[in-house]
């Protein structure tokens, strides 16, 4: 159930990536009405455009709102450990504040807030929120899972060396490179850089007057057509070296854990390999003048590096600080529940 | 930013102009990049049926000897203190048509009521997101067949900029002006600004890309003639 809940969350992150690089956030300038319709019986003759893309995010949306409130439910009812159920109730409360940040967004979309245009406050935070709320999802599918209870897989680190602050760290890192990344993409000015690995030529761009006069002059997007301004510029290079940052980062993870504890090698690499995976995409989302389904792949990878990451960083504490030892197995039914090996698995699996 | 102006202001004593008529021609230096296909349009199953062939983006109109249409020209600074002229009952108009504003900048006079038409089969939704000096913004959808729409902009604002979200690409400029006095340039980068009193103005011209320019002129009983130029770098 929290696997489910998790990859179709995974999707409507997809989805609204995909609204914001079609640049059709507004196409229904309504919510939570769609063109005045209950949202669930919008013709679908109408389904015009950019229409299609919001209507379709905020349908797969209300679907995810019904799941994670099945999910807390069954965690509720079904699993014994009380901080598992107020992860799941949690995950409930995300998912309605998410909801109503989405329709901020739209109806709010004119209005400042605390100086901010309401389109880049409330499209910043939902989708902000939203790889947050996915990454709890996956912490839920981790601590439900039947690994979660197998010791062999989540046996404390062999040298006694601490590696899980390394993981969390590296996790902290991927939070902060999608909370710029999240900035970058509402501003809603296309790419402010246009040109990688290099920027306008150089390794760091010139923002001055004259420069940004003569950028603006040649921008010749179809779909952006904003002036980029130097706030923007500097968004979008701390986003390119914290992403080299990163990268240097889980190469640096790598050797760690090949020194102290070999056995979680393979961890890692699934990690460095979406790292690189993103950062390549990355690239050629530059490359290609942010073709949207690229830079809707770009956004998708990024969550899901995210989500790994906070998974084995939470596996990670959890071996180094023994508790899995002390898990609590839940039962259902008057009987507890077996892994296929045999191990105790949480009923919300 | 910096601009370069070619010529400073002409004052000639013709005939051939109405007195008080500014008229003038705003050029280009420099190339442009090119316009792009808007492949979107193309694609969107609506849209590719509206219109007959490519459409490219229309940032740079350039027109013969580097005559750049698309330049909202205006009085900004000069006009004698309580000078007030009527606000034209008629509405300026802007339609959609082939997934496409028409015109792509035009003028209107604060207060002056602009109309918004849809002329295609299919909907539209038209969002005026932002404004920078308090103008009421909104956003609404313009259906098949749906009346046009009434809007009133009650402060002056260069650009006020419509957008369709359902067909990103769709992008509208209006250059709410005080006073009657602006034009907007044609494809050879020519205007006409009527009736302006005899006296030192203070012209604006805006272009989308090329950004802002002011020029001085003085404004005789036999009208004036202009010339400036966007350097694009």
């Amino acid at each position: 159930m929290a696997v489910f809940t998790a990859v179709w969350a995974l999707l409507v992150v997809s989805i609204g990536g995909l609204v914001t690089s079609k640049g059709v956030g507004m196409a229904v300038p309504d919510w939570p009405t769609t063109y005045g319709y209950n949202m669930f019986f919008f013709p679908f003759d109408q389904w015009d455009g950019g229409i299609f893309h919001e209507h379709v995010h905020r349908l797969v949306a209300s679907v995810l709102g019904g799941l994670t409130i099945l999910l807390a439910a069954f965690l509720q009812g079904l699993d014994r450990r009380r901080w598992v159920k107020v992860l799941g109730w949690a995950a409930v409360v995300a998912v309605v504040i998410q909801g109503v940040l989405g329709g901020k967004r739209v109806v709010l979309n004119s209005v400042d807030v605390l100086g901010i245009p309401g389109s880049i406050f409330f499209g910043v935070l939902h989708a902000a929120l939203a790889q947050l709320f996915f990454s709890l999802l996956i912490v839920l599918a981790v601590v439900t899972s039947g690994r979660w209870f197998s010791r062999s897989a989540v046996e404390p680190s062999a040298s006694g060396r601490p590696l899980a602050p390394w993981f969390a760290l590296l996790a902290a890192g991927t939070i902060l490179q999608l909370l710029v990344a999240a900035s970058m993409r509402h501003q809603h000015a296309g790419l402010a850089v246009p040109d990688f690995p290099l920027a306008y030529g150089r390794v760091y761009p010139k923002t001055d007057p004259m420069t940004l006069e003569s950028v603006n002059q040649r921008r010749m997007g179809v779909v952006d057509d904003a002036p980029v301004t130097p706030f923007q510029i500097h968004l979008h290079m701390a986003h390119r070296f914290l992403a080299v940052g990163l990268v240097a980062g889980v190469l640096l993870l790598q050797r760690k854990v090949s020194r102290f504890d070999p056995t979680w090698r393979p961890a890692s690499r699934v990690w460095l390999g979406l790292f690189g995976l993103q950062f390549v995409l990355g690239a050629i989302t530059v490359w290609t003048n942010k073709a949207a389904d690229l830079a809707t792949a770009h956004v998708a990878v990024g969550a899901m590096t995210l989500a790994y990451g906070v998974a084995v960083s939470v596996t990670r504490f959890a071996a180094e600080r023994g508790s899995i030892r002390a898990f609590q197995p839940c039962e259902s039914s008057g009987r507890i529940l077996k892994s296929p090996a045999g191990s105790p698995v949480a009923a919300a699996r | 930013m910096k601009y370069t102006f070619l010529l400073s202001s002409l004052f000639l004593g013709s005939t051939a102009v109405l007195a008080g008529d500014v008229t003038g021609k705003v050029t280009v230096k420099g190339t442009p990049a090119a316009e792009r296909p808007i492949a979107p349009l193309m694609a969107d199953a609506n849209c590719g049926k509206a219109v007959s062939g490519p459409v490219n983006t229309r940032h740079y109109v350039v027109g013969a000897d580097s005559g750049l249409g698309n330049v909202f020209v205006y009085v900004k600074a000069g006009l004698p203190e309580g000078y007030k002229t009527e606000v034209p009952a008629t509405k300026a108009v802007m339609d959609q048509v082939g997934c496409l504003y028409e015109p792509y900048v035009m003028g209107a006079v604060a207060g002056q009521t602009v109309e918004i038409r849809n002329s295609d089969p299919f909907l539209h939704n038209v969002n005026f997101m932002k404004s920078a000096v308090g103008n009421p913004t909104f956003n609404f959808a313009q259906g098949k067949g749906a009346k046009p729409v009434d809007k009133v902009f009650a402060k002056e604002e260069v650009f006020v900029k419509l957008q369709c979200n359902v067909h990103p690409w769709m992008f509208g400029y209006i250059g709410v002006s005080s006073s009657p006095h602006f034009a907007v340039t044609d494809k050879d980068g020519k205007f006409t600004i009527k009736g302006l009193p005899a006296g030192k103005y203070t012209l604006g011209f805006k272009h989308l890309k090329g950004g802002d320019l002011t020029q001085e002129v003085e404004v005789k009983d036999s009208g004036a003639t202009v010339a400036a130029a966007f350097d694009v770098k």
